[in-house]
Formats: C-alpha cells, structure tokens, sequence
C-alpha cells in the first residue's frame, strides 16, 4: 500500500490497545495473579514521626514458628532503595524518621492471620522531637538529615536583578502555598515477589518503571543484573505514584520470598496505601516583582522551597522542575530563582503528575492576578504584555524556539469562554447577590521530556521485532496505566512500517525480554520514546527492504511474506534504536542554564465559577482547556489526558486536603479524602492547537502533565473574581474559604476602629 | 481463639452471571472476596474496601451493590451479574462497545464496576439526562478520565441500546 492509499493511522482515534480486556475485566493486575503456595506479606510500621529504636517485641498469643519474619539484618546486599542518594533505608535499621517508615516484614498463608501478626509487634522507642514543616526545617531546632535539612538547591541567574528595583514603578511582592497531593490511583500499590538461588529474584508489580525496580533490586539483594526480572502488570493509575514507590514493595515482597522460599505477594490495602506512600510535595514559593508603569516585568525574585518529607528520593528532581517552571510562559529579561528541597519527618513525597511544576505555576499564576490588579490593567493584558515571544529566552536563558504564539491562544481561550462579556455580566449580577460568580485564568507551559542533560544521561533504547507471521511487536520498558502508551506506541509503529494496527503488538514489559526505553515519567513517552519506535520500525523496513521487499510501495500480505522469509532464513528480525540528543542542545548543570527542554506545551485555561456564600462552597460552572501540545496522534486519547488531568486539579484546588498529624496522614480514606466524583465536576471542554514539534514522532509534544499545572490557579484566580478574597493557599476547602473571609474581615474592622495601629 | 463466637464455614448457594454456584466460606466473608478468591472471577477490584470508590460493584438481583460490603450470606438465593458475564459468545455488550469507542477506559482499574453502573443505569432510565447519567455514576471513583468521556460513552451506549 502506498503512502496516498494508506489512511492515516496517526492521529486517528484507533481503539485502545488493550482496551477489550479492560472493558471485559480479562486484564491480569498484580492482585488478580496467585502463584502455587503463594504467602501473604505484611509490614510493621513506625507509630513515631522520629527516634531511636530500642526494642521490637513479638507479642504472646501468636505462634511466630508459623511465620516468615524478615528485619533489616534479613537483607543481603545494603540497606537502601537506590534511586538517586541512597539515603533511605528499606526497613528501618535502629531508628525512625517518619511514621509508617517500615521496620519488620511478616508473611503467612492466611491473610487474617497475617493481619493479627502485625498487630501483635510492637516497637519500642527513644522518641526524639520531630520536624513537620518547611519553616520548621529551615529553623534548624533540630538537624534531621545532612547537615542542614536541605536535600537540595538551585540558583538560577539571568540578567540583573539588583539593578531592575530602582527603575521599577512598582513592587510586587506575594507568598503562596499548596498543600500535599495524593495519587489516588485506584489500584493499590501491589507486588508478588518470587526467589531461587538459581534464577534470582523475580517481582511483578503494578509500577511505571521496571528498570528503575531492577536497579533497586540488584543492590539490595546483592544480585547481578541477570539475576532480577521485573514484569510490570497491567497498572491500575499511577500518576508518578508508581514511580518509585513501586522499589520499596518490591524489595519487602522479594525479602520475604526469599526467607521463606515461596512466593510472596503483598498489596496495599486504601489505609495504608495513603498513610504510607509517596504524595505531591507541599510548596511555598515567594514572588518579588519589579514591573513598569505599563506592566512589563522588569525583573524579580522567587524563592521557591518543597517539603521533601524524610529521606532525599526523587526531592531534588521535582525541584529541578519547580524551579525551571517558577517563571511560568512570560519574559522575564533580569531574574534570580532559588529552589530548595527541605527535609521533614513525614513519608517521602515524590512523583505526582507535574512533578514541582503544578507548585511553582501556581504561585506564578497567581502573582500575575496579583500584579494586574496592583498595575490597574485586567488578568488577560497584563499576562499578554509579558508572554515569551519565539527568539526570547526563558528563565534559564533557552532561546524559545517553538512557534509559539500565546497571544493568540489567549485570545482563543477568551473568546471560547466568552471570558470577557461574562466577567462584565458577572460584576453586575452578583453585586446584590449571595451567589458571585467570577471568571479566572492561568497562562503556562510544560517542559517535555527529562530536563537538561537527563535524557543524554538515560540513554534509552526502543526496539520493534518483526515475527513470522507479520506481526509487528513494539519492544519498550515505557509502561501503560492508563494514558495510552501501548496504543500510540502501535500507531507510530504501524504508521511507520505503513502497515494495519492490527498488525502491531506492544510486548509486557519485562526486562528479561524489552530494552531500557527510560522511565515512563515526565511526560516523554509519545515524544521521546515514539521517536525511538518510530526510527527502531525505520530500521527494520530498511533491513527487509534490503532483503528484498518493495521500497516504497509494498501490500500488507509483501510485508507478512518479507517477515516470514527473514525470519526463516536469519532467526530472528529485530531492529533497535538509541537516543540521540540534538546537536545543538546545550546544558550547565552547574548553573542551571541552558536548553531545560527539548519543546514545550503551552496553554491557557479559563475557570467559571460560583461562590455560594451561605455556605462557603465554590462551584465550577465552566472550565476551558485550550493547549498546544504539537501533533495529537490519538485525539481521544489526547483529550482523556486532559481531562483526566484538569479533574485532578480541580480535586488539588477545591477538594483533596491531607489533614497532618505529627507527620502521619490523619485522613487516610476515601471517606476523609475526597476527590472528584462525576457530580462534582464542570464540563471540562478541550480544545487543541497544532503548531508540531520537530523533536518528537510525528510532531507530537508531552502531554500528559500539562494539564495538572493550570487550574488550581485558574479557579484561584475567578474565586479572586468573584468574591475579592486573595485565596493564595490550596487546597480551599469551604472551611479554608471561612476562615480567609473572617480573618478579612477582622483585618479591616481592624482598619477601621483603630484597635491594630501601625 | 478468634473471637468471642466461633464461627463455622458453611454452604452458600447463588447464581453467577447464569450458573448456580455453591460456595463453602464463612457466613461473613465479603462477597468480593468469594467472588475473587472461591469462583476465580477477578474481574471486580478492591479500591477502597469501604463502600466509597465503587471498584467492586456488581449486580445483585439487578441492583448495583459494592461486593466489599455484602457478607456472602446476604448473597444466599441471589442473582449476581459481574463483568466477566456481560459479553455473550464472545460478542461485546453495548456497554462495552461504547466504553472502547468513546475512551471510556483509561488505566481499567473501575472499568468492571462502571460498566455496571452503566448497565444498571440504562435498565432504570433508557434515555437518561446529561445529569442523571452526572447522578447515576457518582458511586464510582474514576481517577483517570475526569468522567467526560465515560458520559460521552453512557449516551453511546444508550443510543446502541436503543430500539431502532
């Protein structure tokens, strides 16, 4: 079939991969897989936020004789799961820093028996006091890890900043917070681990990354590479919450498969999953702008800190994209970013879709309402003022070469929204009303692929094989869960090898049988892995074209017999491709300067909202989503990310609060912590722009953290609005919307009695 | 000892997706559980454990119910539907087609429970509102879609269902 005859496979809405099993309940998760003579896992937390361990007590009443007991002594190679420091330890060895920090492992057969077991241990301790906040850390009352709390920081210098304050017509300074984030996937963290001396160590898991697991394994066990498989199975979400979590399970599962010589298998159950997992960083991010009479920013300062929790794992990388996304999409020629990660003693926070970004947009996104309103011009012209322009340079001076115009898409985005007819409608309506109603925006953009020199550093791999009977199948580590890896990787291959959908599978991830594509993370799948399928299927039309079959204009029935005859004849007919980084990328990791990214997203979002006050309660009426993302190869796909992920945001602006108690999540249940239900939530209307990308397959960008950046801030933005309240803290649950309104309140009754003078 | 009172596995007979089954389990077992673990029916997920997220829900004598609430012996006699019975010879229900075509499933992980919310909804109100179908499925958690596309197939399915 020729090029003309073939209809397009990219960019058509071909159906999920594996979709039939998933809508038939055929799809195998970790919890629905049992392996002969398989034992129960459980695990024995810390009840402390910090101190030493003193003593670990097996309690009366339970025969322990029928139990696989593991501690820290059990573990062969070190101590840690090994990510980027290996400061964490993977069952805590004399000491605690968190609560629920693991200590002891137990496994039997019986899953009620197992349950009496871990109540029956109980830890005694020399408690030592705790830091529970970013403030706390950086007071330093007590030094709780290195030598001053700090796993991490960045400077980053453009311009001069010392000399942009004199000439400013205006000052304007802000300080925002955004609290911690759960994943919520649906499916619990889960692993089955199974050992022998022989084979090694064998895990399956729910998890986005197999390699990352495998690298951990092989230094907790001791074992060399050939000796740990990791198989991914079908994954129930993960938003970065399988990111590395998935290392610790793996490593409690393949202890105790290995003490006990059968195969182990332990799954979260809600509870624990949320006291115990990793969750977004809580932020504070400080603005300090210098801007012209006209609303041009100058320059200016932003302090950007996240709250770590207790050990360093994935810390300094979220800040890395924290800090490079704290100037959000506007030009800024003078500005000076610090970021900080800060250590506290509550679990680990780690990857979240967005992964720092979200924090320091919001803040960004914010300050920009915040700066209108002090220049006296609307959010929409103070924003397109400032917007970067193609050939300026971002914060971390990368000349912008997307052909970005972000004017237009705000234009677009108003006009969608009917932004400013409704915000004039709105102004006089609820004057008199206890219902207001107002219109918010955010402006922003989301760096593609790992950061800097990182994807240099990954080196990734991608593979398609052809086989006998045609089938075409895609060979990565790149996980599915949900966003659509296994069906757009297909489509690029098919697109490329000009043969049906059909006719391509993706292979389970499994690092005995796929190469190392790089973590499924960062939004870098479609864009940086695609490209690597799309030159891997290159290389195998090349190698079957030498073979003899038709160059440019061969039938799907040529291309099966070419596959069959090279296979008989040679074995086997696998192509691979390795990353290579564009010759004209340039990164200081020192001074953070340089390329951050290979392209970005870019957007602007609008949110409708309602605030009752009677009740305190915002409802979104509205919400526009309208980005540039590149070629969109799956446009219902697409859009589901989008969705997807302007539905976790409206939960991280309006819903999802972590209640902290001492450093332990107090509202551990889907009860206590609420996210959005399908009454809960706006039309969500998506709308896309299609400018390409010369970097990614078929011009396709990242997609799917971009839309975890815009809208805490958007609704921010319209309950400002709405209602005049500066909300600067998320999550604004109603009580958080009385409590700014009363502390308001007081403060101009202050004002105006007199009883608070300067 | 396990308790105060000791209780005894005993015989619990229901129908599942057509076929009478009889169980031996304890009286109080969750019906996820004997579902999951005694019939090897895995397609209903645990989520919460709690009645919140809807993950395990099937049909009971018609009615959608969260299996991680019922105690199997409140199952006695009765009629249950799970996904693994929805597609007939290999033929997908109109349900299922509308949740492949519209992106109706992500990560799949709620999808059993909400193509039975689905079902049920449709048996209720064949031609339900933007708001009831808003209503209908607000006992099932989806963190994945933000919904839209899970309406989009709910109104598919109904205009598939639909007598022409």
């Amino acid at each position: 079939m020729s090029d003309a005859e073939q209809p397009k496979i990219v960019g058509a809405s071909v159906a999920r991969k594996e979709g039939r099993d998933k809508v038939t309940g055929r799809a195998r998760y970790v919890d629905d897989m049992t392996l002969p003579g398989m034992l129960h896992g459980g695990t024995v937390r810390s009840s402390i936020a910090r101190g030493k361990i003193k003593s670990i007590r097996f309690g009366p009443h339970i025969n322990w004789n029928e139990y696989v007991v593991v501690t820290a002594k059990d573990i062969p190679g070190k101590n840690c799961i090994a990510l980027i420091l290996d400061d964490q330890p993977c069952l805590a060895d004399g000491a605690v820093n968190h609560p629920e920090e693991p200590a002891v492992l137990l496994a039997h057969a019986d899953r009620h028996k197992l349950w009496k077991a871990i109540d029956a241990v109980s830890i005694e301790y020399d408690e030592l006091p705790a830091i529970e906040t970013i403030r706390e850390s950086e007071e330093q009352r007590e030094i709780i890890w290195g030598t001053n709390n700090t796993f991490k920081t960045f400077l980053m210098e453009k311009g001069d900043v010392e000399a942009v304050w004199a000439g400013a017509a205006h000052v304007v300074e802000g300080e925002y917070f955004t609290g911690a984030q759960e994943q919520l996937y649906i499916e619990n963290n889960g692993m089955i681990a199974a050992f022998d001396a022989r084979d090694g160590l064998t895990v399956w898991g729910s998890l986005q990354c197999p390699y990352y697991v495998h690298k951990a394994m092989m230094k907790l066990f001791a074992l060399p590479e050939e000796k740990v498989r990791v198989v991914q199975m079908e994954t129930g979400g993960a938003f970065g919450g399988k990111e590395e979590y998935p290392s610790m399970l793996a490593g409690h599962a393949g202890l105790l498969a290995m003490k006990s010589g059968q195969p182990v298998k332990m799954i979260y159950d809600r509870m624990e999953d949320m006291a115990a997992t990793t969750k977004r960083h809580p932020s504070r991010t400080r603005h300090r702008t210098a801007v012209s009479a006209e609303g041009k920013i100058l320059g200016g300062e932003i302090d950007f800190a996240i709250d770590g929790g207790a050990y360093a794992t994935l810390s300094s990388v979220v800040l890395s994209r924290g800090t490079i996304h704290a100037g959000g999409a506007y030009h800024w020629p003078s500005v000076r970013i610090r970021g900080k990660a800060m250590a506290t003693n509550t679990p680990p926070h780690g990857a979240f879709r967005g992964f720092g970004a979200p924090q320091s947009l919001f803040a960004m996104e914010r300050h920009m309402d915040h700066i209108a309103r002090v220049v006296g011009l609307s959010p929409a012209e103070i924003r397109r003022r400032n917007f970067l322009q193609p050939g300026q340079t971002t914060t971390t001076q990368q000349k912008v070469s997307d052909e970005v115009n972000l004017g237009y898409l705000l234009d677009r985005a108003l006009e969608i929204s009917d932004y400013d007819a409704k915000r004039e409608r709105f102004a006089a309506e609820t004057f008199s009303s206890t219902k207001k109603r107002g219109m918010g925006m955010a402006a922003f953009l989301h760096g593609a692929g790992f950061t800097g020199s990182g994807e240099r550093y990954l080196d990734s791999v991608a593979g398609v094989e052809g086989c006998a009977d045609g089938t075409v199948r895609v060979l990565v580590s790149s996980t599915e869960f949900g966003q659509g890896t296994n069906t757009v990787l297909c489509q690029i291959a098919a697109e490329t090898l000009h043969i049906p959908y059909e006719s391509v599978v993706i292979a389970q991830p499994d690092t005995t049988a796929v190469p190392n594509s790089g973590p499924t993370v960062a939004s870098r799948t479609v864009m940086v892995v695609g490209k690597l399928v799309h030159s891997a299927a290159l290389g195998l039309k090349q190698t079957l074209v030498a073979a003899g079959l038709p160059g440019e204009a061969y039938t799907a029935e040529q291309f099966r017999a070419a596959c069959g005859t090279f296979v008989a004849a040679r074995g086997a007919l696998k192509s691979y491709a390795r990353y290579q980084a564009p010759p004209d990328v340039y990164w200081d990791d020192e001074k953070y300067r340089g390329e951050a990214y290979a392209t970005y997203a870019w957007a602007v979002y609008i949110a409708e909202v309602t605030v009752d006050l009677p009740t305190y309660s915002v409802e979104i009426n509205d919400f526009v989503a309208l980005q540039e993302v590149g070629k969109v190869l799956n446009p219902i796909l697409g859009e589901g990310q989008i969705v997807g992920g302007v539905a976790q945001a409206i939960g991280y602006a309006l819903y999802e609060k972590v209640v902290w108690d001492h450093g332990r999540m107090r509202n551990n249940q889907m009860t206590n912590y609420i996210m959005p239900t399908s009454s809960d939530l706006p039309p969500i209307r998506v709308y896309f722009e299609e400018f390409g990308n010369p970097h990614g397959a078929y011009g396709a960008k990242g997609i799917g953290e971009l839309p975890m950046d815009g809208p805490a801030p958007a609704i921010m933005n319209a309950v400002e609005d709405a209602t005049g309240m500066r909300c600067n803290t998320i999550p604004l649950l109603p009580e958080d919307l009385f409590a700014a309104m009363k502390a308001n309140r007081e403060e101009r009754l202050a004002e105006v009695t007199g009883t608070q003078g300067p | 000892m396990d308790g105060a009172v000791s209780i005894a596995k005993c015989d619990v007979t229901f129908t599942v997706n057509d076929e009478l089954r009889t169980v031996h389990v304890f009286p109080m077992a969750r019906l996820l559980d004997v579902l999951r673990n005694e019939l090897g029916l895995s397609g209903a997920k645990e989520g919460c454990g709690e009645g919140e997220c809807g993950s395990c829900a099937v049909l009971m004598d018609g009615v959608l119910v969260n299996s991680c609430l019922v105690p199997v012996l409140q199952a006695s006699d009765a009629s249950i539907a799970t996904i693994e019975g929805l597609a007939k010879d290999g033929q997908l229900h109109p349900v299922q087609q509308a949740f492949l075509a519209c992106g109706g499933a992500q990560c799949g992980i709620c999808t059993p429970g909400m193509i039975l919310a689905t079902v049920e909804l449709l048996e209720r109100i064949p031609a339900p509102t933007p708001d009831e179908i808003c209503e209908g499925l607000s006992g099932n958690l989806c963190r994945c879609t933000g919904y839209m596309q899970i309406f989009k197939a709910v109104a598919d399915a109904a205009q598939r269902i639909a007598p022409r």
